[in-house]
Formats: C-alpha cells, structure tokens, sequence
C-alpha cells in the first residue's frame, strides 16, 4: 500500500465537490472596511494558499468560510449555496494553537469526530461502533506517525505533533474544504517541512480543497495550486480605515504533478 | 518532616501549660491535661451513653457527615447546571449572573432564622443552609471556567459536526471537573462553618451540637478532642477530593 491510499479515509460513493464562489463580497465593521469587492472562483480540489500583510482580511475572510462571520455585502457560496452561517462538518479548521482537547488522549482527540457523527446523543461509543471507529482512528494516527503517541495527552507532545494530531483530527470527517490558520505560524522549520509533506499528501489523497492562509510566501509557492494575495489598492492616510483589501494577485501555479514531472526531467533543477 | 516541627511543639507547650495548671489547681477546667482528655475521650468514644444507648463521638460524626456531604453533592450538581449554564449560553449569564453575584453577597447565617422558620428545625433547614451558603461560590467560579475555554476549542468541536448538547457533554462537562473539585475544596471551611452554626441552634446530635451542649458545663475535655476531630475530618476531606482529581483528570496536572 502506498502512502496516498494509507491516507485516503474512504468515500462513501457521495460526491463531495465544493466550488467556492465570492460575488462582489464586503466585511465591514461599521466604518471600518475590511474587504472590498472581493470576486474569487475556486474550483474543486484546489489547494489555495492566502498572503497579504497583517490586518489585510485574510483571517476575516477565513472566518466568512468557517461561517463564525458573515458577508455585510455581496455573496460567498459554496458548490452555489450560500454558506452556513455556523461552523459545521463539511468545513474542517486547524489554528495556530488551542485547537486541541486537553483532557482527550490522542486517540480520543482523532476519535471525537467520528463519535459526534456516530452517537449524537452522548456523543460517546460503546462496543462494535466504538472498535469500529478506533480502527479507523488507528489507522489514521498510524500513517501520520501518531501511533505510539496515541494514549499521551496533548500537553505531552511536542509542538509539531500537536499541529499533526490538529491536521488529523480535522479531517478524519472528510471535510469538503479543509481551512488552515497560519497553521505552521509557531514552528521550527525543520519540523514544518514534515508538516508540508503530510498536508500535501492528505490533500492529494482525499477530495477536499484547501484554504490555507500563511506568512510564509515560499510555502505558498511550495504548497499551493492556487495563490491569493490580499492587499489594500487604495490608501487614505487621513483615514486608514476607509478603504479594504482586494485580491490584488490571483495566480495558478503549476499543479504538484507537472512540478515533479518537470523536476524528473530536469535533474539539475532545484525542486521547487 | 519539617512540616511536623510545629505541630509538635504546639503539642509540647499545651502539655506544660495543662501540667502547671493542674499543679497549682486540680479542678482547673480550662487546660485539661493529656490524661483527663483521654479519660474522657474513652467515654465517649468506646462506651454507650447510659441514657441513650449510643456511642456519642460516632452517632456525632455520622449525623456531621451526612448533613456536610449530602449538602456538598447537592451543591456541586447545582453549580455544575447553572456553572456551565451561565459560562456557555450568553442569555443565560445575561439573566442569571447579576442574581447569583447578588445572591452570593447574602450572609447565610442571616438568613438562617428565615430557614429555620419556613423549613423547621429538622435536617432540610441545616441542608439548605450550607448548600445557600456554598452553591453562588461554586457557580461563578464554573462560570469563570467554562467562559474561559478557548473560543478554537469550541469552534474545532463545531467543525467535527458537535451539536451544543454534545459540545457541552465532551468538551465543556469534563474540562470544568477538575475546577469543580477545586472549588468544593475551597469551600469546605465555610461549608463546616455553616455546619456547625445549624447544628449549634437547633440539633439533637452532631458535632457541633455536642460542642456548643457540653460548653454550658465548661467541658474543655470534650470539646478540644472534638474541635482536632472536626480539624482532622475536614483535613480527609480535603485530601480526599485532591486525590480524585488527580486520579480522575491527570491530564489536567499536565496542563498547568
């Protein structure tokens, strides 16, 4: 089995397209505008990634998708629907930190989601549904490297493990868009580039798109299919608040597959 | 075993004070010496009292016992409701959270008049008076608790599909125990204060009652072993509920 199908968590037949569309979207805070006719198309199964400098809507925007903030103007949609105006399964998050539950082992952070699906009145299983899930709680912890970590709590790992569990636990429901606060924001580099290579082959594995919002351009390059760069076009100095952010830069990178096919071709070029 | 150090010489000047006294006047009352207690403390200890039947110190301590604990359960159950009530549903802290600061502010052995007259002076008077005087506490320190998880954690649980009655039953429920039992400890001296107070009103049996009966005859013999008795159960107590947290939340040492 290779490493894509070990990360691949099943469908169930159901196809789990998720087109996200902004017609002419504002958020503003009375007089304070934070974004300013945004108009984005993205396709399914994209991996977008959002750099802008700080207080230029990229985290405002995330949250319109996450559903914890809404449109003041204009239309976000997902596969045409506009979005639900509440945090729900079809859209997973990981933040910089605090996603995590304190008092569950990793086993049973992974776990939880299945167990809200599954047992909505306790939202705890027992018997042949909890062996069940735990397999494939298992199974996930084992491809991410969690394995023997798995009946340690979350203030026993390191920060990098902790960000792995977070990745893990989001999509163990099979999000249709999975959104990633600037998830690496608080790691050593080293330990990020392990990161990248799970996210990347999560993302392949399964149908979801990514949004993931970062301040590191060259893992924007690295990562993305899609680049979005958020920043304010007009400026007035006298009022600083006036004006909001637009996606001034929309660029579609070459996909991972053309990226190792041109790097395979091409043995002195450095892998991008 | 530093900790012991003055114990030990509390111990020590108590026996010099009781002994000089003794010497200069053997019916003093005051200060009875090691022996007079333990005379005494057999009696009512180990023997049934000649009028009732019963050993005094335990059919004390088992009324105590009962009232403190039954007190402290309903207590607790009634914090944990309107605790993660008031912390997690904003109309219901807006509703509620004047009323219970209020509440809390009413010094409960003000009202214990009202208690005894409405309610009698039978266990349910004795009950509710701890559990007034305990419950606002633990209320605002749950509240306290339960609004101060991080807005990720619930916003993570929403995204795995958690409805607000499983958001409350595995996330918000079993992060608020640890506090629960912080608080209960917190408040075991005033819950024993409140004990005693009802106790020395209006009571047939308990700790408190016997102290403040035997005080008319200046019995310093039965009081002390009692108020070391009251001291050391208090103490169990304490050490008891420490010990389930760490048993029953381990992770939540882990997360200080």
């Amino acid at each position: 089995m290779d490493s894509l199908t070990r990360l691949s968590l099943g469908g169930d037949g159901a196809l789990t397209m998720a087109r996200v569309t902004a017609k002419n979207l504002w958020k503003t805070y009375d007089d304070h505008v934070v974004l300013e006719n945004v108009n984005l198309d993205v396709d399914d199964h994209e991996f977008v990634t959002i750099v802008g400098a700080s207080g230029c809507g990229k985290t405002t925007f995330l949250k319109m998708l996450l559903g914890i903030e809404t449109p003041s103007k204009g239309q976000l949609l997902i596969d045409g629907k506009p979005i639900v105006p509440e945090p729900d399964a079809d859209r997973g998050i990981v933040f910089q930190r605090y996603s995590l539950f304190p008092h569950l082992t990793v086993l049973q952070n992974v776990l939880l989601g299945l167990e809200f699906e599954r047992s909505r009145l306790l939202g705890k299983l027992f018997g042949a549904g909890r062996r069940n899930a735990v397999a494939k709680a298992n199974g996930l912890l084992e491809s991410i490297g969690l394995a023997s970590s798995r009946d340690k709590y979350p203030a026993q790992l390191s920060g990098g493990m902790q960000q792995r569990l977070s990745i893990a636990q989001s999509v163990i429901r099979r999000p249709k868009i999975l959104l990633l606060d600037e998830p690496f924001g608080a790691l050593d580099p080293g330990i990020t580039l392990d990161l990248h290579k799970l996210i990347l082959d999560l993302w392949a594995a399964n149908e979801m798109s990514i949004f993931m919002i970062t301040h590191d351009i060259r893992e924007s390059f690295q990562l993305g299919t899609r680049l979005l760069v958020f920043d304010k076009v007009r400026h007035d100095p006298h009022a600083p608040e006036a004006y909001g952010a637009r996606i001034t830069y929309d660029l579609r990178l070459k996909t991972h597959a053309e990226r190792a096919a041109f790097a395979s071709a091409t043995p002195d070029a450095i892998p991008a | 075993m530093l900790g012991a150090l003055p114990f030990i010489i509390l111990l020590f000047v108590y026996v010099i004070a009781s002994n000089l006294r003794f010497a200069a006047n053997p019916d003093d009352k005051l200060l009875p010496t090691p022996s007079a207690i333990g005379q005494t403390l057999k009696v009512y200890a180990a023997e049934e009292d000649r009028r009732s039947g019963d050993v005094l110190l335990w059919l004390d301590t088992w009324a105590s016992l009962q009232r403190i604990g039954l007190a402290l359960a309903i207590s607790a159950a009634i914090g944990v409701v309107f605790g993660i009530a008031t912390g997690v549903i904003p109309l219901v802290r807006a509703t509620l959270s004047p009323f219970v600061a209020a509440l809390s502010m009413i010094p409960p052995l003000a009202i214990l008049p009202i208690l005894f007259i409405v309610m009698g002076l039978g266990e349910v008077a004795k009950i509710t008076l701890i559990v007034i005087g305990v419950t606002p506490v633990i209320i605002r320190d749950l509240a306290l608790r339960a609004a101060e998880l991080p807005r990720e954690q619930l916003i993570k649980a929403q995204t795995l599909g958690a409805s607000t009655w499983q958001l409350i039953v595995r996330v918000v429920l079993p992060q608020i125990w640890p506090r629960l039992i912080d608080s209960l400890r917190l408040t075991l001296g005033s819950a024993w204060l409140f004990l005693i107070a009802a106790e020395a009103i209006a009571s047939t049996e308990g700790l408190g009652y016997r102290i403040f009966l035997v005080r008319r005859y200046l019995a310093m013999d039965v009081i002390l072993p009692y108020v070391v008795w009251i001291t050391a159960l208090a103490f169990a107590m304490d050490w008891l509920l420490k010990w389930i947290r760490s048993r029953a939340c381990p992770w939540a040492e882990m997360v200080r």
